[in-house]
């Protein structure tokens, strides 16, 4: 019996591809024969570990980072701050080397017959390099994320954290949300790895298919600079490596957070199923073939520019935001409770009666530069008066602050009162002086009108 | 299903765009055989043989490898093996590595199909080294130990001995040879004919995408055509003279080789040079050295591709 080549439905009888579990170990020996790959895992399971303590060890904290300014009072705010570089650097850079070289490295090394010939199945090829080029993102966060948080609870210790919005984690809460800070920083870590992937297959050996990761990266990270309004930052799928800043809010803030992961996780399967199929249609013979060019801009480009569209629409009808997000009553709330809980901590730390936060019932007066300006969106000209009342005590306090607010929601506020309170980054308690809590702190507008209850 | 035919194909014909590599080819390789794919640069060959690995499906016509019809996907039967565009390695791995990891892929973990195939193309000094440091004819070799590794009923090689000094030369044909006597076939193109001539049973010619002879590789040389010859003798000007007075027998002054007064070049068929050898004999003068300035084979390959040319 002779089939004829032109009738779709041939059984390719004889034909016995090798299983995915072998193309993903022969994957994973090729990845990890490269040095760079070998030196990329050493570097990420030492080097964290190295910086936080080291960091730790300084006299001046990186305060320009979350929170970088609590680095000498618990080992939890290391693997923080990492998280914030990671988000924004490292995790790009090296989805980049990996994803995004998983299948050019084969066009370089002219190995893709050779490959297609031992394997017998194309979508068994992608499937393995897809698992390994995961498998080994995973062991470098993985790697990032133990390695900071050893090198942070060794060398400064396992103590509370303090959250954004000024409240204490005891240690044991802190240890789990910094864990699943780094589990949510995953999701668009598979984003980026899915774009990778397509850069990988689309575009060839061409160096631009190797940086694709990096480069929309730095394109959200742009984005997320810009005054944009919040349904688009939240449709973009570098979201979730800010709003795992939510988790450290009381309550948390999972709205934004739930959003992320989710847009994150579906710019992956998309990324990934539109690079697979650019892979099924390439064209193996062809030793000159270097990408898939006008093919990936119909096949690879406009779906996710569509799937941009279609999220945006998505979150703006689920969540009914508009505008910035960073409206004044939320500035104000924010900062009055932030205020409230470290105005606690200063207060243990000056050896005073302890007070609750009702008792402070602190509350914040904040406008955004002159009168003709909307108190509403980013900027650094934000002023708030924090007013609060100690139990028994008739008149009350105020202290003035300055806020930066970024586009993202993320604030640092600088204190400009008393220097008892919040005017000097040092306060004399009776074993010394100490930094004062409530000199300069972060913290974080929910950007979403109604956000989640965690 | 006639399972001693280890290719079949019929009507095979692939268009890249508007150029059509192939253009209706037929094929037929026996079991055990080691078949020549020969034809000019840009002839289809190369795609042909990515058709026999599965690299890409033919837009018409049949194809059975080993007794299994070809589908439209890109796979091709269990049992073949083989390289088009030179052998894929990993320089990361060594040579050992490199066949490890292949046998690993059919799930065979034992190392002495590895360090067998090491030793027959002659790499086993060289097993624990990098292929990344490979010179082309190692790599050559160690692709064909690839092949190997994989215990093949069908072998595909495009230009196999490229790169290849005269002992690793000796060790692929003797590899071939003996997995021929064994039973697998072997499908090798190559530019060169010595190769073909001492490897293959048969040939199949193909000129722009098309077959212009298939068969016994005696058959292909022994067409009836004139052939130029080296002639050295120990009297040249008598020889000459002997040659221009033989019925059939020319004298040619611009062969294309390199200018030797003491060498005459004729352009005859092999009846007329039997005559001229006989009376150069006969005349006392001694015949030194009598050779086709090209081979039979290359000379057939040379007339059927113009003609196929001429033709187009």
């Amino acid at each position: 019996m002779t089939a004829t080549l032109t009738d779709d439905n041939v059984a390719v009888a004889g034909v016995h591809p090798v299983s995915v579990a072998r193309s993903y170990r022969f994957e994973l020996v090729k990845l990890f024969s490269q040095w760079r790959i070998r030196l990329v895992v050493l570097a990420c399971w030492i080097a964290p570990a190295l910086f936080v303590a080291g960091v730790s060890q300084q006299s001046t904290l990186p305060t320009d980072t979350l929170f970088g300014r609590w680095m000498h009072a618990t080992g939890w705010a290391g693997p923080l701050v990492l998280l914030g570089f990671a988000g924004i650097w490292a995790l790009p850079l090296l989805t980049s080397l990996v994803a995004g070289d998983v299948f050019a490295s084969e066009d370089r090394l002219g190995t893709w017959r050779h490959l297609l010939v031992a394997v017998r199945s194309p979508r068994r090829i992608f499937a393995a390099k897809a698992l390994a080029s995961l498998t080994v993102l995973l062991l470098l966060v993985v790697g990032l994320a133990c390695s900071s948080v050893v090198g942070g609870v060794l060398a400064v210790g396992n103590h509370p954290l303090v959250g954004l919005d000024g409240h204490l984690l005891a240690p044991g809460d802190a240890a789990g949300k910094v864990l699943l800070a780094w589990a949510c920083a995953l999701a668009p870590t598979l984003a980026l790895a899915g774009i990778g992937l397509l850069g990988s297959v689309a575009l060839g050996r061409s160096p631009m298919g190797l940086l694709l990761p990096a480069l929309v990266a730095i394109a959200m990270q742009i984005a997320q600079m810009m005054p944009l309004p919040v349904v688009v930052r939240l449709a973009l799928p570098g979201y979730a490596f800010i709003s795992w800043n939510g988790l450290f809010t009381g309550p948390a803030q999972l709205g934004p957070l739930l959003i992320g992961v989710v847009v994150s996780l579906v710019w992956a399967v998309t990324a990934t199923a539109l690079a697979y199929l650019l892979f099924l249609r390439r064209d193996f013979t062809n030793l000159t073939y270097d990408g898939s060019g006008r093919r990936a801009v119909t096949v690879g480009v406009l779906p996710l520019v569509g799937l941009l569209a279609v999220t945006v629409a998505v979150v703006t009808g689920a969540t009914g935001a508009t505008g910035s997000g960073i409206e004044q009553d939320k500035v104000q709330r924010s900062v009055a409770t932030a205020f409230a809980h470290l105005y606690r901590i200063q207060t243990k730390e000056l050896n005073r009666p302890d007070v609750t936060e009702a008792q402070v019932k602190a509350t914040a007066a904040c406008d955004k530069g002159s009168d003709r300006v909307a108190a509403e969106g980013p900027g650094n000209d934000w002023r708030c008066v924090v007013t609060w009342h100690l139990p028994g005590v008739e008149a009350a306090g105020t202290a003035i602050y300055q806020l930066d607010v970024t586009p993202d929601g993320r604030f640092v506020a600088d204190g400009d009162g008393p220097k008892e309170v919040n005017g000097y980054f040092l306060v004399r308690t009776p074993t010394g002086d100490a930094p004062n809590p409530l000199w300069q702190f972060d913290g974080n507008v929910a950007l979403l009108p109604t956000p989640l209850k965690g | 299903m006639d399972t001693r035919i280890a290719i079949r194909a019929r009507g095979i014909t692939k268009r890249f765009g508007d150029v059509v590599a192939l253009d209706g080819i037929d094929l037929d390789v026996a079991q055990g055989q080691i078949h020549g794919l020969v034809g000019p640069n840009g002839a289809g060959k190369t795609t042909l043989l990515g058709l026999l690995l599965g690299l890409a499906v033919a837009d018409r016509g049949s194809l059975e490898i080993l007794g299994t019809p070809v589908g439209r996907a890109l796979a091709a039967p269990y049992g073949v093996a083989g390289f088009v565009d030179g052998p894929g390695l990993y320089p990361s791995l060594t040579a050992k590595q490199n066949l490890a990891a292949l046998a690993a892929l059919r799930g065979d973990a034992q190392t002495t199909g590895i360090d067998d195939a090491l030793d027959q193309v002659g790499l086993t000094d060289v097993a624990d080294d990098r292929a990344r440091g490979f010179s082309l004819g190692m790599r050559q070799r160690l692709g064909l130990a690839a092949a190997l590794v994989t215990k093949p009923r069908l072998l595909v090689l495009d230009e196999p001995s490229n790169g290849l000094d005269p002992a690793g030369k000796k060790h692929v044909y003797g590899v071939l040879n003996r997995l021929a006597a064994e039973g697998t076939s072997v499908v090798l193109s190559s530019h060169r004919m010595d190769d073909l001539e001492a490897l293959c049973s048969e040939v199949t010619l193909v000129a722009t995408g098309r077959v212009v002879f298939s068969g016994p590789l005696s058959k292909l040389a022994a067409e009836n055509r004139e052939l130029d010859y080296r002639l050295l003798t120990s009297d040249p000007e008598a020889a000459r003279r002997l040659a221009v007075d033989t019925a059939g027998i020319q004298a040619v002054d611009d062969a294309g080789i390199r200018h030797d007064a003491q060498m005459l070049v004729v352009r005859a068929q092999v009846p007329a040079l039997d005559e001229l050898v006989a009376g150069l004999v006969h005349a006392g003068i001694a015949v030194r050295e009598l050779a086709p300035v090209v081979s039979p084979l290359e000379a057939a390959f040379l007339a059927l591709t113009e003609q196929q040319e001429a033709g187009r």
